[in-house]
């Protein structure tokens, strides 16, 4: 569904990526990681096609979307979900407006049914639906992070999710709460989702395909099993401290 | 020293190219699909409400500032009859327009560019386009129309406003009638006056939405690049506005000679 074809792309003269491929298939999934720089929110930028590549294609179902009409583009954004890495919540509009902002946009529902689905929505990214009609400004760090996914949650139909370290700041319950969704969403509308994070035990519940990024490249592109067994010296000093949670994690797949 | 020059006009030339772009851009931006009424709304009034104050405050004191310099001078060449029509003209083709034009730029620009840019600088507008809606449309639009619709009735309030003033002068400081100020400013409403008074306003509304705009979506640069991007886009929609008022008198002028 998404592929890289030898994409470099940086900002004014500073190369970020150099180089990159990968593909992912329909439905399925990955983890991206890769060192705080490496470019892993670029990537994300690159699939919504908020910016361009220097070089390279980027196919999404089979078109290439750099150089694409508006148009074109913006079909296939309504199908994807993205929780930015700083929550980008629109802060002169309520709480319930930026979840519903989705509906509010696009469905012909009544504004007391959006009202349920976003108190709902809420409740289930366990923040109190109450705080509906307040500002992002009055919400605490964690808080907002939980209302940026919940408004991405509430995307309906999308196909794809970008997950830009979503759980990043967030207690035990509220990340296995979105951690659940996510995995829900995934089995029931074969959402695929695509999820930037440095939990790697987190996000094995979604799926156990991972890419490493590193200066630029992709140094890694498979399965749990293999990044376990992973000897590459590229790998070995990023993954190290990973190590120990890579392997309980193997295990308890086994178990 | 040669390579540096091509450097710089292929910069320019690109500026220009990205300037024109945007501005068909925001032009065509009002017309299309979806339109966003609330929106609209709330800039219609942001704009109208938000301007009427200082426009009316302006209104009134140069008006009958000008009203007391022309009376000394017509007073003494013996024409002071004749300060209705000068006031009309004067106002209407170029005090109301301009005044109404800097008032609004200073006072709503600022706003739209501070709004749009900080609204960049801290992703929201790739929010936005995340979720499949162009940034244009949805604020660009929505505060061009506004402008559109507001500056000309702004002006026409100011219009109005300093006329008053000036027959406040009339009455109290140069004794003329009621009846004589207001059949001369009568005298000069002329078809030609009312659409370059008219006109005017229209221009500077999208010279203000244009440059407004375009500065917060290029924004870039953090807090400081907001406040950069904001001050120059009220110093240059306002000296934009001088240079277009000239333009447009000069334009109007020739092609209406006969009915003005
Ligand atoms: N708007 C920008 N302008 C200039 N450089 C940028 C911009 N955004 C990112 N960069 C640079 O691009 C590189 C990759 O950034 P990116 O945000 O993709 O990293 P990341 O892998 O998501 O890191 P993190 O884990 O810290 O979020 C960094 O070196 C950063 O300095
Ligand atoms: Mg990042």
């Amino acid at each position: 569904m998404i592929k890289f074809e030898n994409i470099s792309f940086g900002y004014n003269d500073h190369k970020v990526l150099d180089g990159v491929s990968f593909d992912i298939p329909d439905g399925e999934s990955r983890v991206i990681m890769g060192p705080s720089g490496s470019g892993k929110s670029t990537i994300l930028r690159l699939i919504l096609g908020l910016d361009c590549p220097w070089s390279g294609k980027i196919f999404i179902d089979g078109l290439n979307i750099c150089g694409m009409k508006l148009r074109d583009m913006q079909k296939i954004r309504k199908q994807i979900a993205m929780v930015f890495q700083d929550g980008a919540l629109f802060d002169s509009m309520t709480v319930g407006e930026n979840v519903g902002f989705y509906l509010l946009e696009y469905s012909d529902k009544k504004g007391s049914e959006i009202e349920d689905e976003v108190r709902e929505m809420l409740h289930f990214v366990d923040l109190d639906p109450d705080i509906i009609d307040t500002l992002p400004e009055e919400l605490s760090g964690g808080m907002r992070r939980r209302v940026a996914v919940a408004r991405a949650l509430l995307s309906t139909n999308p196909r794809l999710m970008l997950f830009d370290e979503p759980t990043t700041g967030l207690d035990p319950q509220a990340t296995e709460n979105v951690l659940n969704l996510m995995i829900k969403l995934r089995e029931v509308k074969n959402i695929s989702v695509i999820i930037v994070t440095h939990q790697i035990a987190d996000a094995l519940k979604l799926t156990s395909k991972y890419i490493v990024i590193r200066k630029g490249l992709v140094v890694f592109d498979g399965n749990i099993d293999q990044l376990r067994d992973c000897d590459s010296s590229e790998m070995s000093d990023f993954l190290a401290p990973f190590k120990k949670s890579i392997v309980e994690v193997v295990n308890k797949k086994i178990v | 020293m040669k390579s540096v020059l091509y450097g710089r006009f292929k910069r320019f030339i690109y500026e220009i190219d990205q300037l024109t772009r945007f501005s068909v851009k925001m032009f065509l931006s009002m017309f299309g699909r979806p339109i966003y009424v609330s929106e609209t709304m709330e800039q219609l009034y942001l704009v109208g409400v938000g301007s009427l104050f200082l426009v009316v405050l302006t209104g009134i004191f140069v008006g009958q500032g000008m009203a007391l310099q022309l009376n000394n001078e017509m007073a003494e060449m013996g024409s002071k009859f004749y300060l209705g029509r000068i006031m009309a003209i004067s106002i209407i083709r170029e005090i109301g327009p301009i005044l109404t034009g800097l008032m609004v730029a200073a006072r709503v620009a600022a706003g739209i560019t501070a709004e749009i840019g900080s609204m960049k600088s801290s992703h929201q507008l790739d929010a936005m386009v995340a979720f499949g809606i162009d940034p244009i449309r949805k604020l660009a639009a929505p505060r061009l129309i506004a402008l559109m619709v507001m500056v000309p009735v702004l002006t026409i309030i100011c219009d109005i406003i300093a006329i008053l003033g000036g027959w406040f002068i009339a009455i109290v400081v140069a004794n003329i009638t009621s009846a004589t100020y207001f059949s001369m400013v009568l005298d000069r409403l002329t078809f030609g006056n009312i659409f370059m008074g008219v006109l005017k306003p229209v221009v500077f509304a999208y010279v203000i939405a244009f440059i407004s705009c375009y500065k917060g979506f290029t924004t870039s640069g953090g807090t400081k690049g907001v406040g950069r991007s904001t001050n120059e886009s009220v110093m240059i929609s306002s000296v934009v506005i001088l240079i277009v008022n000239f333009v447009l008198t000069r334009v109007v002028w020739s092609l209406l000679k006969g009915s003005l």
